[in-house]
């Protein structure tokens, strides 16, 4: 099978999430995560803009410019939603009052240090935003990533290169061809990919893999890729 | 004298604003730029401007317009980047080594305001340690976990973008035009909300998002 798309590493994400959990969504790929959620599944999905129950986006005639996401995208709320001002937001991060935040990421490594803010772009400004409040403090961070750089570069590593967001954050990393978790001992293949070798996916990482003895195949139904 | 904090024009509400001032800046992503003050702001020309501004360079925001017009000295945001290709006015300015940066993660930067109003001189934090943006701040550990040492923020202005005040200066705000807002009014020292619309009856208190307490000043704009 071919390596999941992003939409369809977004699918995957979406099927971790569970009944009346408080989800924040990174920029990028992680928006998407709301669009696959099953829909038995109700649950809020807090921006750090101060939303509380982000909705679907708005359709061009209803959109407000009052009522953006964290990523600017002019959305509707749902029912029961409340909107607070940004103090109360990050109180409520760093609180521990929201389940999972998903993230994209650069790196990330065996301990669960995670780098996703500054890949040293020369000629841009430093923009780190609400990364390392997420980061450090929601109750869990699941990464969505490719498994390797466009060079080929692995992105699961024993400590990573670029500026951290935060240390000892990430718990679970669904990349293009497995599912991650990040252990005490290190990182522990959950699903990966029909067709590939525990060597292939080693060789394809900075760090040594460890393999549930119910690793199981990572499978996506057929979606677009996003653009 | 009864309380009375509406002004008829932005240019009025700022016009003992001094050079070297810190200036606190509200809004996010498209909802809640002051953008008629921030204009007004230029206008004035006072310079030496230290900004606190979530993002130093957003795209929907007038805070260019204080950039081109060289009056910034200092900007603490917590995004500096531009959404185009080209540098913006910002990026270019700072990669000359014209203009002085300091980044903070979003929720620390607003806590720090938020301290600032509270009469909070610092307080720990685990966001951020371990990383350069805390680099050379103290850090202490509390149980099993390690906080890095903030301190509070301050302003001689805050400029703050309202749907609605009343004489009193109490304020609502439409959606998430709130954002940095509250707390930055109550960081400053004057704090000045352009409003939508200034009403003539009470706000009645179970709709007022800031106390008028906090608001010295307020400019109805329309919009």
């Amino acid at each position: 099978m071919a390596p999941l798309n992003r939409r369809q590493m977004a699918w995957r994400a979406a099927q971790d999430i569970r009944d009346g959990m408080v989800v924040n969504l990174g920029m990028g790929m992680p928006v998407h995560v709301a669009d696959y959620v099953p829909p038995a599944v109700d649950l809020f999905i807090h921006s750090e803009n101060g939303i509380v129950g982000v909705g679907p986006l708005a359709s061009p005639e209803r959109a407000d410019p009052d009522l953006v996401d964290a990523s600017s995208r002019r959305i509707t709320l749902r029912p029961g939603a409340s909107i607070v001002d940004s103090s109360w937001s990050f109180a409520m991060i760093r609180g521990g009052h929201i389940d999972v935040t998903i993230l994209g990421a650069f790196e990330v490594a065996k301990n669960g240090d995670l780098a996703n803010w500054d890949m040293r772009l020369p000629n841009k400004g430093p923009l780190v935003g609400g990364a390392m409040d997420l980061a450090a403090c929601a109750r869990a961070v699941w990464v969505i990533m490719e498994h390797n750089t466009r060079n080929g570069a692995p992105r699961l590593l024993e400590t990573c290169t670029l500026p951290l967001t935060a240390v000892r954050c990430v718990r679970r990393v669904y990349t293009d061809v497995a599912v991650i978790e990040v252990t005490p001992d290190g990182f522990l293949v959950r699903e990966m990919l029909d067709g590939l070798s525990e060597a292939d996916l080693q060789a394809r990482s900075g760090a040594p893999l460890a393999f549930a003895p119910d690793c199981r195949m990572l499978e996506a139904p057929a979606l677009p890729d996003a653009e | 004298m009864p309380i009375d904090k509406r002004v008829s024009s932005a240019a009025q509400a700022l016009a003992d604003v001094k050079d070297g001032a810190t200036v606190l800046i509200s809004g996010f992503g498209g909802a809640g730029f002051p953008n008629v003050l921030i204009h007004a702001l230029r206008e004035l020309g006072a310079k030496d401007l230290t900004l606190v501004v979530n993002s130093a360079t957003h795209r929907f925001s007038l805070t260019h317009e204080l950039l081109e017009a060289g009056l910034v000295r200092k900007v603490i945001c917590s995004a500096a980047r531009g959404h185009t290709k080209e540098p913006t006015a910002f990026e270019k300015l700072w990669m000359a080594g014209r203009i002085e940066l300091t980044c903070l993660p979003q929720g620390t930067m607003t806590e720090c305001i938020r301290a600032g109003g509270a009469g909070i001189a610092a307080f720990y934090t685990p966001v951020g340690f371990g990383t350069e943006l805390t680099k050379g701040k103290e850090v202490r550990r509390f149980g099993e976990r390690d906080y890095v040492l903030e301190q509070a923020i301050t302003g001689d202005l805050a400029l703050v973008r309202a749907d609605t005040s009343d004489r009193y200066g109490n304020l609502t705000f439409r959606y998430a035009q709130a954002n940095f807002g509250p707390a930055m009014a109550t960081a400053a020292r004057l704090a000045v909300a352009e409003v939508r619309a200034c009403v003539d009856e009470p706000i009645p208190h179970e709709r007022v998002q800031l106390p008028g307490i906090y608001v010295d000043r307020v400019v109805a704009v329309g919009g």
